[in-house]
């Protein structure tokens, strides 16, 4: 208990000297923690400064109508010095996936969390809520909607995290039979941060608690409620294979001399050029790849209602020459067209998503 | 268990199409700058190479174009950190790997010594404190050097 205690009240600093870890490693975490919020370097410092006296907060984990992929994703990070130093001190008190104890056990754990740290702890929720019904999706007997507005409402703020939660995600999808909603549509008066993707990469979801940890404070946000320094840019401008792209050089199919040459997947169907995620620079598996470097598109995971975007391989981005004749600029405008490229997939994605299409045997066999 | 980096996969260029998506120039370029604030003004840059969308081929492209000086560092601490001299005197690699041997982060600085490589001050207060309290066990006042 006294240990217990003591964890409770040391700074991070405190308690990283007292495991042993000299200052340069100190300065050595901080760089790397640096690197996961994708902070400019010049902010090791400041960063150092602030998680030598950060102090340990209680963090809730809630999961609803989920596929449990988003604990997998964070779960299964390969950088534990990095990552496990910073869940060491975060009290993860509450996430009935992980945690030993169940049923009228794990849900006293909750509440004891949320009296102890009244106003104090965060929300992280994976999942999305089904409104039409409670028993569709229940914990103990109590429903997602239930569990959701008492645990918010002695929270300091909300991370929602996968594309369920933050934006409905699959349960959402064309005919939404649960009547899924987004933890925005429900919470209103809290900050939330909509950490996306389906799942979201593990160092964001790390990166979002560790800014949370560091400054006390939740990173800036896009329209869509996303942390900027993630997805403040497109997967189609930070992506390595843009320079083929600006050249109109494109892979026609999986297996042709341009697919082998690395080059653009935008006819294939990548949905880089309306997605905003940082797969492109911090990449999957300890940073070893990421979808289109493996040579497939991406499928748009991470942006709202990306199910009903139509086929993953079918034609939703328009062809480089209706581009330029429709946004009226040149290839040479690379970001520009970039943009560009991004409304009018946006357009056509909404289109599609009215109709609905489904993909097909033949659109995962496409061959031309 | 077997990591994913023990399985063997290595991509193969075809043909004659080099592994190098041509993403390290611009980096180049920004060392040059940085080389170029360094010798006149004395001020070191830090550039994060995991913020930067590298295709296959493009780190093995930056590295080898930079090559490899003459001081080569190995720092023991939260796991391995390897840091060398390039061949262009002031522009370090650093890369810092966890106790699992995975990269957590790879960074040049531009600098006439790497940031992390200097003794910290507090350190240095606590080491001249550990050095004193061995050369004389037997004090019990405190010596005062920190006030020196």
């Amino acid at each position: 208990m006294a240990d217990d205690m003591k964890r409770f009240t040391q700074t991070l600093g405190e308690s990283l000297r007292e495991r042993g870890v000299s200052r340069r490693g100190f300065l050595k975490f901080c760089t790397a923690t640096a690197s996961m919020m994708a902070l400019p370097p010049t902010m090791v410092p400041a960063i150092a400064a602030a998680l030598e006296k950060a102090r340990r907060p209680s963090v809730i984990w809630l999961s609803f109508q989920e596929c449990t992929g988003c604990t997998e994703s964070i779960t299964r990070s390969h950088s534990p010095s990095v990552e496990n130093l910073i869940f060491d001190h975060i009290s993860l008190d509450y996430h009935h996936t992980l945690q030993v104890a169940a049923g009228d056990a794990a849900e006293a754990a909750r509440e004891a969390a949320m009296h102890e740290n009244e106003g104090k702890y965060i929300v992280v929720v994976d999942g999305s809520i089904p409104l039409d019904n409670p028993g569709f999706s229940t914990i103990a007997g109590i429903s997602n909607l239930q569990m959701l507005e008492e645990t918010v409402a002695g929270a300091a703020a909300v991370v929602a995290v996968g594309s369920c939660a933050a934006f409905g995600g699959l349960p959402h999808a064309d005919p939404n039979p649960t009547g899924a909603v987004s933890v925005s549509d429900i919470v209103h008066d809290k900050p939330i941060v909509n950490v996306s993707g389906c799942p979201p990469i593990p160092t964001v979801i790390t990166g979002v608690l560790a800014h949370f940890l560091t400054f006390g404070s939740l990173p800036e946000l896009d329209a869509l409620g996303r942390p900027m320094v993630f997805f403040g840019q497109s997967i189609h401008d930070r992506c390595y294979r843009r320079p083929f792209y600006d050249k109109g050089l494109f892979a026609e199919t999986f297996d042709d001399e341009g697919a082998r040459k690395g080059w653009c997947l935008y006819r294939l169907g990548c949905k880089g050029p309306m997605t905003y995620n940082a797969c492109a620079t911090t990449k999957w598996n300890q940073g070893t790849s990421w979808p289109v470097e493996s040579g497939h598109g991406c499928l748009g995971c991470s942006e709202p209602d990306f199910w009903d975007a139509g086929g993953f391989y079918n034609a939703l981005s328009i062809p480089d020459s209706d581009i330029i004749r429709r946004a009226g600029v040149v290839a040479a405008a690379g970001v520009a067209l970039g943009a560009a490229a991004g409304a009018l997939n946006r357009s056509t994605r909404a289109k599609a998503a009215a109709s609905h299409e489904k993909v097909t045997i033949d659109d995962l066999d496409k061959t031309s | 268990m077997q990591k994913l980096q023990d399985i063997a996969v290595m991509v193969e260029p075809k043909d004659d199409v080099p592994l190098n998506h041509l993403n390290a120039t611009p980096i180049l370029h920004e060392i040059l700058h940085a080389l170029q604030r360094l010798a006149t003004q004395g001020e070191p840059t830090t550039i994060d190479l995991r913020a930067i969308p590298f295709g296959p081929g493009d780190e093995d492209a930056l590295l080898n174009q930079l090559g490899m000086g003459e001081v080569k560092i190995e720092l023991d601490t939260l796991g391995k950190s390897t840091i060398w001299e390039t061949a262009f005197s002031g522009v370090w690699i650093i890369d810092h790997q966890n106790a699992e041997s995975e990269r957590i982060a790879l960074q040049i600085e531009v600098a006439h010594i790497p940031a992390i490589i200097k003794a910290q001050t507090e350190d240095v207060t606590e080491s001249l404190q550990l050095l004193d309290n061995q050369l004389n066990p037997n004090r019990t006042e405190t010596t005062g050097l920190r006030e020196e």
